[in-house]
C-alpha cells in the first residue's frame, strides 16, 4: 500500500493470481504465510536485537533501552516513552528511494509504536525512554508488518516486561478472494490491502485498510489474520526458545558449583516454575514462554550470564550477510 | 491519545458519564454533531468547502495545475493531499513542518479519495507520459474541536465535488467538472471503557485509547480504514465500528454531499 514508487507498469499485472488448483502466483494457497525465519541477539551493541527474513523482505530490528531520555521535556513522569522509527534502506526497492523519513515511513512508524503501547509495560520506566528501530533491507511487499514482527522479537530480547509478543501479517484481496500475506505483485496490483498487527488473544493493536472490500470480507479477514498471526507466533516464541533454552544447556552442563553464575540463573528460572522438576529444562523453557512478563524478566539475568560466558556468545553471533543469499526459497523468485 | 493535555479528573469524568450512557455534549454514542457545509467560498481555489462539525472548523481547498504524471501511471492525473494543523486551530498546534499526526489525518483523507476512486484519474490525462492534471487537496485546520479526521474526509470531497479543471485558464482546451465517481465519507470512533462513539468531541478524543476511522463508499464497500492510538480493539468492538460507520456515512451523504 502507499507504495507508488515502486510500482511497475500496470502491463506487468498478472491476468490470473489464483490459478485453477488454487494455487498463487508463488505456489501459496490463499492462506498460506510465506517462510519465515528468524534470528534474536545479531546485534552486539543494541540491548535486543531481532533479524528476520519472510519471503524476499530482509528486516533488522533493534532495542536500545530503557534509557535516560533527552531531551528532558519530552520525558513522561508515570511512564516510559516508546520511539519506534521504521526506515527503508534506500537500496531496499526496485527504484532507489531518497534515504530519511519521509511522510510514509512516518506514519508507519507512528501505528507501530501504537501496536505496541498495549503490551509494553511502560510504567515501569517513569522517565526512560524506550528506542526501537527497524530497518528495512530489503523490501517485498509486507515490510510493516515483518517489522513488527521482528521488533516484538527485539523487545523480548532486550528484556523489556510485556504483557505478550505482537504478531502483524497482512490480508489481501486479489481476483474476488481474501488472500493472507500478500506477494509483491499482489500487493501492487491486488483489490485491498489489510495490514494487521495483534496481540496473543486477538486484540488488535494495528489495523490499517486500502482498497475495496465488504462488510463480510473485513469480517472473514480478522479471521485469516488471526490464523495467521497464531502461526507466525509459534515462530517467534520457538526463535526464543531456541536462543534462551541453548544457554541453558549451556549453564548446567558446565561446573555448577564453583559457576555462581550459573547457579544464579538455574535458582531463578527454578523459582519462576510451579513444579519441582528443577533438572527439567523442558520445563523451564515452557516456563519462559508461558509468561511473557516473567519471561522477560528472566532474561535479564540470562543476558547478564551471556556477557561473562563467551562459550555461547558463538551460538547468536550468525553474521547477517551469510543468511542472505542460501535462504530465500526459490519459488519466491516468481515474485519478484 | 492526541497532544492535548487532560486531568485525570477529566478522565474519570468522561468515563463516569460513558457508564451512565451519557457524553458530555448530550449526545448518544451514536450521534454526530450539526454539520454544516459551504462550497466555494475562496474563488482563487478551483473548489473549496468550509465545514463546521460542531465547533470544528476546517478549510478545504482544492487547486489544479498542469504537471508531469508519474512514470508508472502515465496516463493518469495526481492526487497530492497535505493538511495543516495551523497553530490558530488550537493552544497546542505548533507553526513549523507537518508533524506524525497531520500527516496521518492527510493520508488517512487521501487513502479515501484515492481508494475508492472518487477521481477518475484517467480522465485528468492530458498527453499521455507528458502532461497530466495535478490535483492537490490542502485542508487547512481553523479550529480543532476533536475529529478533525471526519471534518477534513468531508471537506476534501465535498470541495472535489465543486472543482473544475481549469482547461480554458492553462490553455489546455476547455473547462471541465472534476470527473468524481464515487463519494467516500469517513466516519471516526473512539473507544471510551469499551464503548464506541462516534464523533468524538475534543474532550473524548483526548481521553480515550484507541480511535478508529472507517471511510466508505456509496455501495456500502468499505475503502479505507485505520487505528490510532495507543490501545488495542476487540473483533467485537471492531465490527460494531465498521457496520455502525457504514451506515452513518450513507446519512451523511444523503444529507449533505448529494445536494452539493
Amino acid at each position: 500500500m502507499q507504495t507508488k514508487h515502486w510500482r511497475i507498469n500496470m502491463s506487468d499485472k498478472p491476468e490470473k493470481f489464483i490459478d485453477e488448483n488454487g494455487l498463487r502466483l508463488d505456489g501459496r494457497r490463499i492462506n498460506e504465510i510465506r517462510p519465515m525465519k528468524m534470528e534474536i541477539g545479531v546485534l552486539s551493541r543494541a540491548d535486543g536485537s531481532c533479524y528476520l527474513e519472510w519471503g524476499n523482505n530482509k528486516v533488522l530490528a533493534a532495542v536500545y533501552g530503557p534509557r535516560e531520555l533527552h531531551p528532558r521535556r519530552l520525558q513522561k513522569a508515570d511512564s516510559a516513552l516508546i520511539r519506534y522509527r521504521y526506515n527503508m534502506a534506500a537500496f531496499s526497492v526496485e527504484d532507489r528511494i531518497r534515504p530519511g523519513p519521509n511522510r510514509r515511513s512516518i506514519e508507519i512508524s507512528k501505528v507501530s509504536r501504537e501496536a505496541f503501547e498495549p503490551v509494553v509495560l511502560t510504567h515501569l520506566y517513569p522517565g526512560a525512554v524506550i528506542d526501537v528501530f527497524a530497518e528495512v533491507l530489503q523490501a517485498d511487499a509486507g515490510t510493516r508488518t515483518a517489522a513488527i514482527n521482528a521488533a516484538s522479537l527485539a523487545l523480548a530480547d532486550a528484556g523489556i516486561p510485556m504483557k505478550g509478543l505482537i504478531s502483524a501479517c497482512a490480508v489481501g484481496k486479489v481476483d474476488g478472494q481474501l488472500v493472507l500475506d500478500l506477494n509483491k505483485p499482489e500487493d501492487n496490483y491486488g483489490d485491498a490491502d489489510i495490514p494487521m498487527a495483534m496481540t496473543s488473544d486477538g486484540e488488535i493493536t494495528l489495523l490499517q485498510m486500502d482498497g475495496d472490500i465488504t462488510q463480510e470480507e473485513f469480517k472473514k479477514a480478522i479471521e485469516m489474520c488471526k490464523d495467521g498471526c497464531h502461526e507466525i507466533l509459534a515462530i517467534q516464541q520457538e526463535t526464543l526458545r531456541n536462543k534462551f533454552s541453548k544457554l541453558e544447556d549451556v549453564e548446567i552442563s558446565d561446573d555448577k558449583e564453583n559457576n555462581d553464575v550459573s547457579a544464579l540463573v538455574e535458582s531463578e528460572l527454578v523459582s519462576s516454575e510451579e513444579d519441582e522438576t528443577s533438572e527439567d529444562l523442558a520445563s523451564i523453557e515452557k516456563g519462559e514462554m508461558e509468561d511473557d512478563v516473567k519471561d522477560a524478566e528472566t532474561e535479564d539475568e540470562v543476558e547478564s550470564v551471556e556477557e561473562q560466558e563467551d562459550s555461547f556468545q558463538d551460538v547468536d553471533e550468525e553474521d547477517i550477510p551469510d543468511d542472505n543469499g542460501e535462504d530465500v526459497p526459490e519459488d519466491d523468485e516468481e515474485t519478484v | 491519545m492526541s497532544n492535548e493535555s487532560m486531568s485525570i479528573l477529566k478522565k474519570d469524568y468522561i468515563y463516569n458519564l460513558m457508564l451512565k450512557g451519557k457524553r458530555e455534549d448530550g449526545r448518544t454514542f451514536d450521534e454526530i454533531r450539526n454539520i454544516d457545509i459551504r462550497t466555494n467560498v475562496i474563488d482563487k481555489a478551483e473548489g473549496s468547502a468550509w465545514i463546521k462539525l460542531g465547533d470544528t472548523e476546517i478549510l478545504v481547498g482544492v487547486k489544479v495545475q498542469v504537471g508531469t504524471p508519474f512514470p508508472d501511471s502515465a496516463g493518469e492525473g495526481v492526487i497530492i493531499t497535505s493538511m495543516e494543523l495551523n497553530p490558530i486551530a488550537s493552544p497546542d498546534f505548533e507553526a513549523g513542518p507537518p508533524k506524525e499526526n497531520a500527516i496521518e489525518m492527510a493520508r488517512v483523507a487521501d487513502r479515501g479519495i484515492r481508494e475508492s476512486g472518487a477521481i477518475d484519474l484517467s480522465k485528468l490525462c492530458i498527453t499521455e507520459g507528458e502532461e497530466v492534471w495535478m490535483v492537490f487537496i490542502d485542508i487547512h485546520v481553523l479550529n480543532n474541536c476533536g475529529n478533525i479526521q471526519d471534518a477534513a474526509s468531508l471537506g476534501a470531497i465535498a470541495a472535489l465535488l465543486t472543482s473544475t479543471v481549469p482547461g480554458g485558464r492553462e490553455g489546455r482546451g476547455e473547462d471541465m467538472p472534476m470527473p468524481i465517481r464515487d463519494m467516500p465519507v469517513a466516519i471516526t470512533l473512539v473507544d471510551i471503557g469499551g464503548e464506541m462513539m462516534l464523533d468524538p468531541g475534543l474532550d473524548e478524543e483526548t481521553a480515550c485509547d484507541t480511535r478508529i476511522t472507517i471511510i466508505s463508499n456509496q455501495d456500502g464497500s468499505i475503502s479505507g480504514m485505520q487505528k490510532s492510538g495507543d490501545g488495542a480493539l476487540t473483533e467485537e468492538q471492531l465490527l460494531k465500528a465498521v457496520s455502525l460507520a457504514c451506515q452513518k456515512a450513507s446519512e451523511l451523504r444523503e444529507a449533505h454531499l448529494l445536494n452539493i
